[in-house]
């Protein structure tokens, strides 16, 4: 795939801790804003893209249904249905209708045009600011093989809401995943992998040994997990394009697991437990240097980098309970961060750096929540009978997690949530699924 | 029994081992692989199922598993044994220590009250509480090792304190082939 102009940055920054509303629609250029109040979600239309030949026909209609899917999904933007449109965008290149789509208060309008050549298809559009009369930022255009539909529209919404949002995208990436099949007490488990919205579902792993926590490698090549393929939990690494996997970190007589890469994506950190301790190590996956960071009787587990790589947080029950603490990456005394009631587990670090996500388990109830790498304003995002195992999206805005019910029949699946705790929905996949780890923004 | 040949016995352990947990010889383990290949090389017509011996036939895994006990349990978020589970495993060191060509896997299971890795590593700890006390009773650590299954195989499904307190476990499963 070719992204033919690099995309324009837009000044339009704003903080994302917070509620957002559309601005005012009259005067000033489009964006959502911050405010305390209530979300009403900025109106947007995207017509059908225009075929610019025949063979692109059911390509415009489908590449525009994804990005419109896409930025409804975020539940900051709401879709004016077709049905609603005065004008029809029959030219890409024609000037466009303001006032047929004021009338319809759009405030975004996104447009575009596809056409398809063998196995190649260009996908052209631009972005208009309706109520400024004017476009919000360049008109782009994408260039890749026809199985690559989805992504170049996962592109298109990508910039249309980095453009209105001042913040990076995260529709064009990948999810890896466990899916599960089977009876609790017999799971069947694989490994898997989904664009992030559930399409495209792709295994790389058979059933026959349990596999858990995927993890991506910070360019989104290889997968960090973990299996009982030799009987015993381990540490593998697979490679993403040839499926080839290799363990890590073998030394019989010991249980490795919890995996994660570090951002230079060459040390990998994980737990080693040996004669029932767990304690953390780090891993040169190039030189195979391994390196104790912690030496605790204690459990201590589920370490996340910062991504500047200078510091993990980790959990331990040292203190008799499973708390979250950070030490530097080289090891050292940890500080522990949490300090409400209850158990903290599962901490990852944003992308962004200001926030960790952990599982917290209260009277009975999983809550995701985050809290600054202080400890400072923990906020809960979610409850219910069993929720788990938080993974940032690329841009740092949004949360996916395992949500499991009750008993027999409680099957796991993957949930997503935003940060503010808005826009809980299920992430729509044909198998129960768990332990989802989001990749970086494809290049 | 004792004259059962040795090829026959491993096969019924492998058997017996698959059926409670096909996941412990992974994808195209040993152990698989063997049991299938061996099968078909003797004929499965030859075998006579009652020759492993019921719960009666104190030398049977059938009964280590069932009249001895094979599992211990333990209280929520704890790796301690208690005296129920001490005189389980009195009992079992005595067995091992007379049936001593069997090799044991200690599992360590919890319940799903947790997240997976905290489980993971309560469960190795749990399997190396039993691995310790059955040390201390003179089984030898070179027939034992352990492995956690965290929260990932539970007995029992349903989501309440009489299923969970099943599931928080040890299992002592045997083997042929200690090195004996």
């Amino acid at each position: 795939m070719t992204l033919f102009r690099p995309l324009a940055p837009l000044g339009l920054a704003l903080a994302l801790l917070l509620p957002v509303v559309p601005a005012a629609a009259q005067n000033g250029p489009l964006r959502i804003e911050i405010t305390e109040g209530v979300i009403e979600p900025l109106p947007f239309a995207v017509p059908d893209f225009v075929a610019e030949n025949g063979a692109a026909s059911q390509l415009a209609q489908d590449i525009a249904r994804v990005i419109a899917s896409d930025l409804a999904g975020t539940g900051l933007f709401r879709e004016i249905p077709a049905s609603a449109h005065i004008s029809r965008v029959t030219s890409f290149d024609a000037p466009v209708a303001y006032a047929d789509w004021k009338a319809i208060n759009a405030q975004a309008l996104l447009t575009g045009a596809v056409s398809a050549s063998g196995d190649r298809v260009v996908v052209k559009f631009r972005l208009y600011d309706v109520f400024s009369d004017q476009p919000l930022g360049e008109g782009l255009q994408f260039a890749g093989s026809a199985a690559g539909w989805r992504r170049m529209a996962h592109k298109v919404a990508d910039v249309a809401y980095s453009r209105i949002t001042g913040e990076g995208g995260y529709f064009d990436s990948r999810v890896v995943f466990v899916s599960e099949t089977g009876p609790k007490n017999a799971r069947a488990k694989r490994l898997a992998v989904m664009d992030y919205d559930g399409a495209n579902v792709q295994y790389l792993t058979d059933s026959s040994s349990i596999v858990l926590a995927p993890r991506f490698s910070p360019q989104g090549d290889r997968i960090l997990y973990t299996s009982y393929s030799s009987g015993f939990p381990r540490i593998y690494l697979m490679d993403v394009g040839s499926l080839s996997s290799r363990g890590l970190a073998e030394q019989p007589g010991t249980m490795t697991f919890a995996p994660r890469f570090a951002p230079d994506g060459r040390t990998v950190a994980f737990s080693l437990e040996q004669g029932g301790n767990t304690d953390i190590y780090t891993l040169d996956t190039a030189s195979g240097t391994r390196r104790q960071l912690t030496n605790s009787p204690s459990i201590e587990t589920a370490p996340s980098f910062s991504p500047d790589g200078r510091q993990i947080v980790f959990e331990s029950d040292r203190s008799g309970g499973q708390q979250l603490y950070i030490m530097s990456a080289g090891g050292g005394e940890p500080r522990r961060i949490s300090n409400g009631a209850g158990r903290y587990g599962t901490p990852v670090w944003s992308p962004r750096g200001d926030l960790i996500a952990f599982t917290k388990q209260h009277q009975g109830r999983f809550h995701i929540g985050v809290m600054r790498t202080d400890g400072s304003e923990e906020r809960l995002l979610t409850a219910s009978f069993l929720d788990e195992g938080p993974t940032w999206a690329p841009n740092g805005r949004v949360l996916m997690f395992t949500r499991e019910g009750a008993g027999a029949g409680g099957q796991p699946a993957l949930y997503s949530v935003d940060i503010s705790g808005r826009n809980l929905k299920r992430v729509p996949l044909s198998v129960a699924a768990s332990d989802p780890a989001w990749s970086p923004l494809l290049p | 029994m004792t004259h059962l040949p040795k090829a026959l016995l491993l096969l019924a352990v492998l058997g017996l081992a698959a059926c409670n947990n096909p996941d412990r010889y992974g994808a195209g383990g040993a152990g698989g692989a063997a049991g299938a290949g061996g099968l078909g090389g003797y004929g499965a017509g030859g075998i006579d199922s009652s020759a492993l011996g019921g719960a009666n036939d104190p030398r049977s895994i059938a009964y280590f598993q069932q009249t001895l006990g094979d599992r211990v349990f333990f209280a929520v978020d704890q790796s301690t044994l208690s005296d129920t589970a001490r005189a389980t495993l009195d009992t079992q060191s005595q067995w091992l220590a007379q049936n001593a060509d069997y090799a044991i896997i200690i599992e360590g299971h919890a319940d799903e009250q947790g997240t997976r890795e905290y489980n993971l590593a309560l469960g190795a700890r749990r399997a190396s509480a039993v691995q310790d006390y059955l040390i201390s009773k003179g089984v030898a650590p070179s027939r034992m090792r352990t492995v956690s299954y965290g929260k990932e195989r539970p007995v029992e499904v349903c989501s309440t304190e009489d299923c969970y307190g099943k599931n928080r476990r040890a299992v002592t499963v045997l083997s042929m082939g200690a090195g004996a």
